[in-house]
């Protein structure tokens, strides 16, 4: 954007405002906001839902303000009479093609049409006729596509292509019947879809939502054979609040424990704790590669949908990705076999359920690999999403209900097991770590400050005994793309990347609470603020290392042995395969 | 000794019906017959135009004109025409002797007469696979001339100074275009000749290429060298397989002679060209939508600015222009921006190439200057309304144009004229409408196709026209209600003023234009339940007259048995009954039954 200060007329008042951008910036420079649907800052520009359509002076036609550059002495006309009732009218030619079924609807309450169409003042309609309709995919673990509730506004075809790179969707058919699918209308189950849950963020209805497990679960709380064990990811706690009107970042995690003690569990643990169960198997993973000399770089595998997306696209770095479960089948691993033992429970009659900020922790819960002793290891994964709601249905007062603390023995977790919810966050915390398993000397400086914030792709180097290690951090799979391609081009570019599937790290994941009416959804300030909260946590507690968890260090006394132990293997660590997209065969692939 | 003759059988889609094909088969068994296979060239040619004379056949040299012909008028034009020499008056088409000022005219009939060929200057003439014979009428002189004695800035100010608009439909100025193109700084920049030619109907982009393929290869280097390009693109829509076939050979041809590749004519100036084949969706005609179709995308429009002559193909300056425009460049650039001026009107300077169709005398392809008047190309060049029927409208523009009815006819043919009078040129098609033409059904027709292509992206085009399409559903099924036509004006105007592109700025065309004109005819449908024209099904009941001769065929046909009377005796039908299928009407050899 260029710095020179232009003068634009808008609603007959004249403004000073920056050349360079579009109507709709200069707008919300003057205190105006411009009704829209399609557009999203971080998104392309896509024109196509028309709502934000204003007139310019000497125009014929209107303009859409999200796409039309200002220029000097432009005078426009937000909100004439004739606009208003155009600008009504498309959002109703929207509803008629719409399901009217707001009731019975998730996004109830926390829909943009809904929300549009209110504040349109659309009160009976004109032009109802046919609705298009289209089969609902429920083939996918993670994510339902209702093609009727679709208004076509193409956030999630942006989403999913300019962000996460995975171009897993598309329009498709002409005119009325368009419908955004995957190619060929593949079931999701089948496609490239990494389940990572970001088209549900973004859509503004409910055309994109997670496959809802809460009925499941209240009817199995209900079942009194079962032995009810939750646990929490961290980014649950720093963004739950939002579900309850609270503003983000607040840390809720004892009000969790609580809640999900009235719902009917009867041990709740925290998956910060196996967040540090993940550093001692992980940094230790890499320090041993870093003495055998390889494979390098380790690339971290806790991010499910970033593991999909690496089997798809990246095969040929299965090698390097490290064979760490990820902290959610951590934990299940060990209650289904530590914890079961120390309670003298049959594992079989366990519900291992994890709360979770995520939809592509339901793939993950499905995959046969992770399955201990023959059994699912992760029963039921439930989004912050759905946390929320059935707190809300069972009837819980979830803000002023008196914080609890995590049961143990899984409950207990430092500091770097909280910051596993940012970008960044598992390098800085295996650094803390491997720092000190390597040089034998305590990390003092914990906090790297490189690898905090939220560019797309982060570089930071830490000196070991004289040896210089480079880092890398992605978060988005758009920018993992990016950081893959640097690694293909030269492993030995970086000794370790983190990669998290979604914007922001899990904070920023694909179960999380929807943007309230003043937000929009992946809006930075909300992500700093769900960041922010995790950072105090880790700040507040008194361990800040995960080797100086005393309970990670009694279940390696008691159960596991030590870090890479054969128990370990077992129990801990996985493996990976090639899942090259249906059709596609690069020749220049190595696939491992 | 005979002497060498150049023959060209038209392989238009209407002469192919009334059997080119066979003809061209019996003539050249025919010339092999009388051993002159070696010395006559049989070729043939897209669209000449008078398609109801078909199939047309031109023997050249002396550009004898044969029209309706049949297989066994074949023999006799071989024997006398070529043997003998003596072209066959009987089967000629002859009319009023009237010629064209500039270029050579086909032959001597009223329908060719009152037109002007510039960007058809060399269909049906030359030989479209003969690169020498595009060369013999001064092929690629112009672009001989721009490279050696002008400079890219000239060349680029002689096309602003002609005032040539582009032909695809919305008649930007070309030398506007051209110049920002030749601005931007950096390279690649990329030249577009859009051939994905839409609107039904219209096939002249088709048949430019089919007749004279150089030109436009011709038009697009010369575009290359002006705004400083190496890399032309043809994007035409796969369902042209001879244009295609045509404009590849003349890409390797020219390629071959010199004129594309490295160096042309010597020059610093390197330019060469392949071909995109589009897929066939109406929406790609729109200049961003084909760009992403050639980029691999999903062929859909994106807002402007910017626009491809800043940002275009893969990103980069981008001249794209129509075929029929670029048609025009050789000519601009060989006769001058002086001499082009010389024709059409005051805003819109040359040609315009139209498909005329409809209820007309003569259809097919015409081209006239800018400004003759609609009546001149029904009356004089399309000979006006068969059967005696009365004028109703004409329609121009395709799909997305407007129906002017008779107060119009004068209106002499310019962008702004159309436009003003509630229609458009578009991309030049005319469809001339007669008094057995209900115009909400016409309304309804070109609707459903523009609503049909909607590329779907944007709410009022995708949405809009669906809802329109069902007002004017109801309308023509006699469910009309009080208040569908300001609905109808309503969503008409906001579609027009709010959505991306032109297809769904132009699409509620037909129905404004309707209403505005024939505002009667929706009246009538809504209230009276009448559709004047007896076209709308459920608007029409079937009477039997006094000419019954009581036959009995209408009965038997009847499927819901609503038809009674004896033999020799006048039937009645059963209005409570009757079905309205149409079936009697159809069987009725007595013309005794009425629709009203």
């Amino acid at each position: 954007m260029d710095n020179k200060k232009i003068t634009i007329t808008i609603n007959d008042q004249q403004y000073k405002v920056d050349a360079g951008q579009t109507i709709m910036q200069a707008a919300d420079q003057c205190g105006y906001r411009i009704p829209r649907l399609c557009y999203h800052p971080k998104l392309s520009i896509e024109g196509a839902c028309r709502v934000c359509i204003v007139q310019v002076a000497g125009m014929k036609n209107y303009v859409a303000s999200c796409a039309y550059p200002v220029a000097d002495g432009m005078k426009i006309d937000t909100n004439s009479r004739e606009l208003r009732q155009a600008r009504r009218d498309i959002v109703e030619l929207l509803l008629d093609n719409h399901p009217q079924d707001c009731h019975t609807c998730e996004r109830d309450g926390n829909c943009e049409l809904q929300r549009l169409a209110y504040s349109m003042g659309i009160r009976h309609r004109h032009f109802e006729g046919e609705r298009k309709h289209y089969d609902k995919d429920l083939s996918s673990a993670s994510v339902i596509r209702d093609p009727d509730k679709c208004i076509l506004c193409g956030r999630c075809v942006r989403m999913c292509s300019e962000i996460q790179g995975v171009h897993c969707l598309g329009q498709a058919h002409r005119g009325f019947n368009t419908v955004v699918m995957p190619a060929y209308n593949m079931p999701f189950a089948e496609t490239v879809c990494t389940t990572c849950g970001q088209c549900i963020n973004v859509c503004p209805t409910a055309s994109f939502v997670e496959k809802n497990h809460t009925q499941e679960l209240f009817e199995k709380l209900n079942d009194p054979d079962l032995i009810k064990v939750a646990q929490v990811a961290p980014s649950v706690r720093a963004a739950i609040g939002e579900s309850f009107g609270l503003p983000p970042g607040r840390n809720m995690e004892g009000q969790i424990a609580a809640t999900l003690r009235r719902m009917g569990f009867d041990y709740v643990f925290d998956t910060q704790f196996s967040a540090d169960l993940t550093i001692m198997e992980e940094g230790s993973e890499f320090l041993e590669r870093l003495q055998a000399k390889g494979p390098l770089p380790l690339i971290t595998s806790c991010s499910s949908a970033w593991m999909k997306y690496m089997e798809q696209f990246y095969p040929d770095l299965i090698e390097n990705i490290s064979t760490a479960k990820s902290p959610m089948s951590m934990a299940s691993a060990m209650i289904k076999t530590y914890f079961a033992h120390k309670i003298k429970a049959d594992p079989k009659k366990i519900l291992s359920v994890a709360f979770m900020c995520c939809t592509a922790k339901k793939y993950e819960a499905s995959r046969p690999e992770l399955d201990v002793n023959g059994m699912r290891a992760t029963d039921i994964v439930i989004t912050t999403r759905e946390l929320g709601w059935m707190t809300k249905s069972a009837g819980i007062d979830f803000i002023s209900i008196k914080p609890e603390k995590f049961d143990e023995p899984l409950g207990l977790s430092s500091g770097a097991g909280a910051i596993f919810g940012v970008t960044g966050g598992v390098m800085e915390a295996a650094i803390r770590t491997a720092y000190e398993l390597y040089t034998g000397e305590t990390l003092i400086d914990i906090e790297v400050n490189d690898l905090r914030g939220f560019k797309g792709v982060k570089e930071a180097k830490v000196v070991m005994d004289g040896q210089e290690l480079r880092l890398a951090v992605a978060h988005g799979l758009g920018n993992a793309h990016q950081v893959l391609e640097m690694v293909r081009e030269d492993r030995d570019r970086f000794h370790f990347v983190e990669v998290m599937g979604c914007p922001g790290g899990c904070i920023g994941g694909g179960g999380q609470p929807y943007a309230t009416a003043n937000s929009i959804p992946l809006d930075e300030e909300c992500l700093k603020a769900r960041a922010s909260a995790l950072y105090g946590l880790d700040r507040e507690k008194t361990i800040r290392r995960s080797h100086e968890n005393p309970d990670v260090q009694r279940l390696y006394r008691e159960f596991l042995g030590r870090p890479l132990s054969e128990k370990s293997h077992e129990l801990l660590h996985t493996h990976y395969k090639a899942k090259l997209p249906r059709g596609i065969v690069s020749p220049n692939l190595k696939v491992v | 000794m005979t002497a060498t003759y150049r023959i060209i059988v038209c392989d238009g889609t209407s002469c192919l019906n009334s059997g080119a094909r066979t003809l061209t088969t019996v003539l050249k068994a025919q010339l092999d017959k009388h051993g002159l296979t070696d010395k006559t060239t049989v070729s043939l040619s897209g669209c000449l135009g008078m398609c109801d004379k078909g199939p047309i056949v031109v023997v050249n040299p002396g550009y004898t004109l044969y029209g309706s012909l049949t297989e066994g008028d074949i023999p006799e034009i071989v024997e006398e025409h070529l043997v003998k020499g003596k072209p066959i008056a009987r089967l000629a088409i002859q009319e009023d002797h009237l010629y064209n000022r500039f270029f050579r005219v086909f032959g001597d009939a009223k329908f060719f007469g009152h037109q002007m060929r510039v960007t058809l200057r060399n269909c049906g003439i030359i030989d479209p696979e003969s690169i020498d014979d595009y060369l013999s009428l001064r092929g690629y002189e112009a672009l001989a001339k721009a490279v050696t004695d002008m400079t890219p800035q000239q060349v680029v100010a002689e096309v602003e100074k002609s005032g040539l608009r582009g032909r695809g439909g919305a008649g930007f100025p070309t030398g506007t275009k051209w110049k920002f193109t030749a601005a931007q700084v950096g390279t690649p920049k990329y030249v577009i000749c859009n051939a994905d030619e839409g609107d039904p109907g219209a096939f002249m982009d088709r048949s430019a290429i089919e007749g004279d393929p150089h030109t436009i290869v011709e038009g697009m280097a010369i575009g290359g060298y002006a705004v400083g390009s190496s890399k032309g693109i043809v994007y035409i829509r796969a369902e042209y397989p001879l244009a295609i076939r045509r404009i590849t050979k003349a890409i390797e041809d020219a390629r071959a002679h010199g004129l594309l590749g490295e160096n042309i004519l010597g020059s610093d100036f390197s330019f060469d060209m392949e071909i995109r084949l589009g897929a066939g969706a109406f929406v790609c005609g729109e200049e961003t939508a084909l760009i992403h179709s050639i980029e691999g995308a999903r062929g859909m429009p994106r807002p402007r600015p910017p626009y491809p002559s800043v940002q275009g193909l893969f990103g980069r300056p981008t001249l794209i222009n129509n075929v029929e425009t670029w048609a025009n460049v050789p000519v601009i650039v060989l006769d001058g921006a002086n001499w082009f001026r010389t024709v059409g009107t005051e805003t819109s300077k040359g040609t315009k190439v139209f498909a005329l169709a409809g209820k007309v005398v003569n259809t097919g392809l015409i081209e006239v200057p800018m400004g003759t008047t609609l009546r001149q190309i029904i009356y004089d060049v399309g000979g006006g309304i068969p059967g005696g029927k009365a004028f109703k409208a004409v329609q121009t523009g395709g799909p997305s144009g407007g129906c002017l009815p008779e107060q119009y006819l004068d209106t002499p043919i310019d962008y702004d004229s159309l436009a003003k009078a509630g229609s458009i040129m578009g991309s030049g098609g005319m469809i001339v409408i007669d008094e057995d033409s209900c115009m909400v059904d016409i309304a309804k027709f070109f609707l459903e196709f523009t609503q049909n292509e909607s590329c779907g992206k944007c709410t009022p085009c995708r949405e809009g026209t669906k809802r329109m399409l069902e007002i004017l559903t109801r309308i023509t099924e006699g469910k009309g209600q009080a208040g569908d036509i300001d609905k109808l004006e309503r969503l008409g105007k906001m579609i027009q003023k709010a959505s991306l592109c032109g297809l769904g700025q132009s699409a509620p065309n037909p129905v404004l234009s309707t209403i505005k004109n024939f505002r009667a005819e929706y009246e009538e449908h809504i209230h009276d339940k009448r559709c004047r024209a007896r076209v709308c099904e459920n608007l029409v009941t079937y009477e039997i007259t006094e000419k019954c001769v009581g036959c009995g065929a209408c009965r038997k046909v009847c499927p819901v048995t609503a038809i009674a009377g004896g033999p020799k005796k006048q039937h009645v039908i059963d209005q409570d009954k009757c079905i309205k299928c149409g079936q009697c009407f159809k069987t009725c050899k007595f013309e005794a039954i009425a629709k009203v």
